[in-house]
């Protein structure tokens, strides 16, 4: 197989930048980490109603879809999608159906982790 | 000695004992690890390319993110996630590791309350704003799609 390494070092700095204004965002306001999620994600559903996002996609790939940006602009995306093919259905359908796989994934892992293994966070402070 | 000046003492002696956030450096940890994150997804979304060829770009990419989620919830039950996350601050949670994160650490930490009150329950006591910004704002990107 081949990899292109250009992808890897546009994925690198894009991804990279985001996470660097995040940071910014958390040094200058002390936003908590529920209010940055949500602020990232507002970003990737906005970006992708007014259409710029799979340009962004595009370029910068997995800088642009492993941000939760594009957690975001799939959920808008899936719903869009749906309006496209079943109208007002769609709409309420799309949206979680595009980002199923990811949140099961989470949930079912969060759930067998949190069985098997207790927290660590005390040893840490 | 009033209280005013017993003040500026107080916050002079603060501003001496708080450590300086380094900023640059702390900038410098995000950049670099959330960008090694994203790199890490697009390794996985070029395998799978090459291992399952039929997949569209859509499902390549679910495939993808739900690897990096599962791999940060073993790390994050692993206690491993906690030192990245101490490491690169928002490098870590800009990401989908992020959401990840924050959705095994409760689940994890309320454990001791039982699994339906504890884990059931906490789960998404972090996480659960993003789901809900995510469907509304879905629902309303759809909505303004199709009066459009």
């Amino acid at each position: 197989m081949e990899l292109n390494i250009l992808d890897y070092l546009v994925s690198f700095v894009v991804g990279g930048l985001i996470c660097a204004l995040g940071q910014i965002l958390v040094v200058r306001t002390n936003i908590t980490t529920a209010r940055i999620l949500v602020l990232f994600l507002t970003i990737g559903i906005i970006l992708q109603t007014i259409g710029v996002y799979p340009y962004f996609k595009d370029f910068a790939k997995a800088g642009a879809s492993v941000p939760i940006i594009g957690f975001g602009a799939s959920l808008a995306k899936g719903a869009i999608d749906g309006a496209k093919t079943s109208g007002i259905l769609g709409v309420f359908q799309g949206g979680l159906e595009a980002t199923a796989g990811g949140i099961a994934t989470a949930i079912f892992f969060a759930f067998i982790i949190a069985l098997i293994f207790n927290s660590k966070t005390k040893h840490l402070k | 000695m009033d209280s005013e000046k017993r003040n500026q003492n107080y916050n002079t002696y603060v501003e001496a004992k708080v450590p300086k956030t380094k900023f640059w450096q702390a900038l410098l940890k995000a950049f670099v690890v959330g960008g090694l994150i994203c790199c890490v997804g697009q390794l996985f979304y070029d395998l799978y390319a090459y291992w399952f060829p039929t997949l569209s770009e859509a499902q390549l990419g679910s495939a993808m993110l739900s690897t990096i989620i599962a791999i940060t919830a073993i790390l994050t039950g692993l206690g491993i996630f906690d030192w990245i996350g101490a490491f690169a601050g928002a490098g870590s949670v800009i990401p989908i590791t992020g959401f990840a994160n924050s959705i095994v650490s409760p689940s994890m930490e309320f454990k001791k309350e039982g699994i339906i009150f504890g884990i059931c329950v906490k789960m998404f006591s972090i996480a659960g704003p993003v789901i809900v910004c995510g469907v509304v704002g879905s629902v309303l990107a759809g909505l303004i799609y199709l009066i459009i």
